[in-house]
């Protein structure tokens, strides 16, 4: 396997892009993403996409966007693995950098979740659970984390409004990134207040649908530096699964999926926690966020919440989540996602993140995740 | 989904219709042919009892498309009695009594309707466990 690197990276506001079809915000994200590492071809390009066809009837997006942003030829299709498809084609992306099949690839995640109005868009997202026997019971996808927060407070004796640090963390961090989508800060009243989805999650709880499209250029890292002066290496992108559905996991109070991932992504880095100097969870709930942190070995079982409470994961505590806002602040195209994330954390290994810097960052994770945690992915950066 | 998969799965909506692993006893719903305790095949039907407890439940004000009609409504993980957990909605109860380590009991009621000329779907959902059926009346007394 050769060592990779990114050498680009290019991303969208996350938004509602009214004026801006699927196949332009993937425009947008690629060239910039080109721009940056300076190149004017490339031998691949994988999409990460969840619900292009529920959203925009479109499938068929990698011939699509490789014709579109000028690069007709070349080899292109989309990966999906539910609202982890970014990570997942970046996970493409690399293998075929690794393999030696590719010298530059670009991987976009892309999004476009306002071109579907109302409820339909609530139906598309619930396709990542069991279509036989969750959704026919009518369950929403937001409903699905409100089972898991709900019997999470149950277990370890948690309020609901002991979770609010999440939110508020994300939007604070979200001011200063001018990609994110709510450039504003929360109160914690607020949070308490806010209008209820599915009981106990709440709006604070929940990220927001959102458009968006993120772009990275790849390549083997030992012609890294003669496109960039800032090249980021990919130490480890590895991919664990579980059931589909909640009720099929052994416990559904542990990201077995993330678990799984996470320590093959710690092996192959030969890192362990303590070497992470910020990590980018997947936030689309806080309860995520919690499970995340006791998953990848940052709070005991029942404990990640407490990291929410006592200033932890702030920009300059113990580990730093959600720097340039999580899946909360800066918004969740869902199939973007994944890709933004590692955008984020390059920018931090990197020292371009502006105010929102980590301190001496140079080892970063980001971790993306299908569905109720059946997919998770997780990526391991250091400049 | 549509009427193909609501007909395959017509036993397990209607019946509680799972399997039983013989190698290693476990109890299997919904089924999948391969035991996940054991990993070995399990194909056996098993009928549940359709008693069991709420494990976790959750009000849903913003429901899929299809579901309007029953907004609010209260869906659950219930745990079987006989071990697996099932999702579920619950029903013919007040929302705001409902709690975790709930006993229940499922029965049929219509899942969703597709549009005035669509089918009607029926399924399990599940209900406080009766009072009755905790203290069997005597005998000869009306119900």
């Amino acid at each position: 396997m050769r060592d990779v690197s990114i050498i680009g990276f290019g991303q969208t506001p996350v938004g509602e892009h009214w004026e801006l079809s699927l196949r332009h915000i993937a425009a947008q994200a690629v060239l910039a993403a080109m721009q940056d590492a300076g190149i004017d071809r490339a031998d691949a390009l994988y999409v990460g996409n969840m619900i292009a066809s529920e959203t925009s009837g479109q499938h068929h997006l990698g011939a699509l966007v490789a014709d579109f942003v000028g690069l007709r030829g070349i080899e292109a299709f989309r990966v999906e693995a539910a609202c982890a498809s970014g990570a997942a084609a970046l996970r493409a992306g690399y293998l075929a950098v690794a393999s030696g099949a590719a010298d530059l690839v670009i991987v976009v995640g892309l999004e476009k979740m306002t071109d579907a109005i109302g409820n339909s868009i609530t139906t598309a997202l619930a396709e990542a659970a069991d279509a036989d026997y969750e959704t026919p019971h009518g369950l929403s996808f937001v409903s699905i984390n409100a089972l898991l927060m709900r019997r999470y407070m149950y277990e370890f004796g948690v309020r609901h409004e002991d979770f609010a640090g999440f939110a508020i963390t994300a939007h604070q961090n979200a001011v200063n990134n001018p990609y994110a989508m709510f450039r504003r800060p929360i109160t914690k009243e607020e949070f308490v207040q806010a209008r209820m989805i599915a009981d106990p999650i709440n709006l604070l709880d929940s990220s927001p649908v959102a458009d968006g499209a993120a772009a990275v250029v790849l390549c083997p890292t030992d012609q890294a530096r003669s496109f960039s002066e800032h090249p980021v290496r990919i130490r480890a992108c590895e991919v664990g699964t579980d059931s589909l559905a909640l009720h099929d996991r052994r416990d559904p109070l542990f990201l077995e999926a993330a678990y799984i991932s996470v320590q093959k992504a710690y092996a192959r880095a030969g890192v362990t926690p303590a070497d992470i100097d910020l990590f980018e969870l997947h936030d689309a709930f806080t309860i995520m966020a919690a499970l995340s942190l006791e998953a990848a070995g940052f709070a005991r079982r029942g404990e990640g919440v407490r990291l929410a409470m006592d200033g932890s994961i702030a920009l300059n505590g113990r580990i730093p989540i959600s720097t340039m806002g999580g899946l909360k602040g800066r918004g969740h195209p869902v199939g973007a996602t994944g890709v933004y994330q590692v955008i984020e954390v390059a920018q931090q290994v990197t020292g371009r993140a502006g105010a929102n810097q980590v301190p001496n960052a140079r080892l970063g994770m980001a971790q993306n995740i299908g569905g109720s945690g059946a997919t998770v992915i997780t990526t391991i950066l250091e400049a | 989904m549509g009427i193909p998969a609501y007909w395959r799965t017509r036993t397990q909506r209607y019946a509680l219709v799972g399997e039983v692993c013989h190698k290693c006893g476990a109890k299997i719903f919904p089924p999948r042919d391969v035991c996940p305790e054991c990993a070995r095949p399990a194909s056996d039907p098993f009928t549940f009892s359709g008693r069991g407890e709420v494990y976790s439940f959750s009000t849903i004000y913003q429901p899929p498309e299809g579901f309007e009609e029953f907004a609010p409504y209260t869906v659950a993980l219930v745990k079987l009695e006989e071990g697996p957990l099932v999702t579920a909605q619950l029903t013919d109860v007040d929302p705001a009594e409902v709690h975790i380590g709930m006993p229940v009991e499922m029965v049929t009621r219509k899942l969703r309707e597709e549009g005035e000329e669509g089918q009607i779907i029926y399924g399990y959902k599940f209900r406080p466990l009766l009072r009755s059926t905790l203290t069997p009346r005597p005998s000869g007394q009306a119900a």
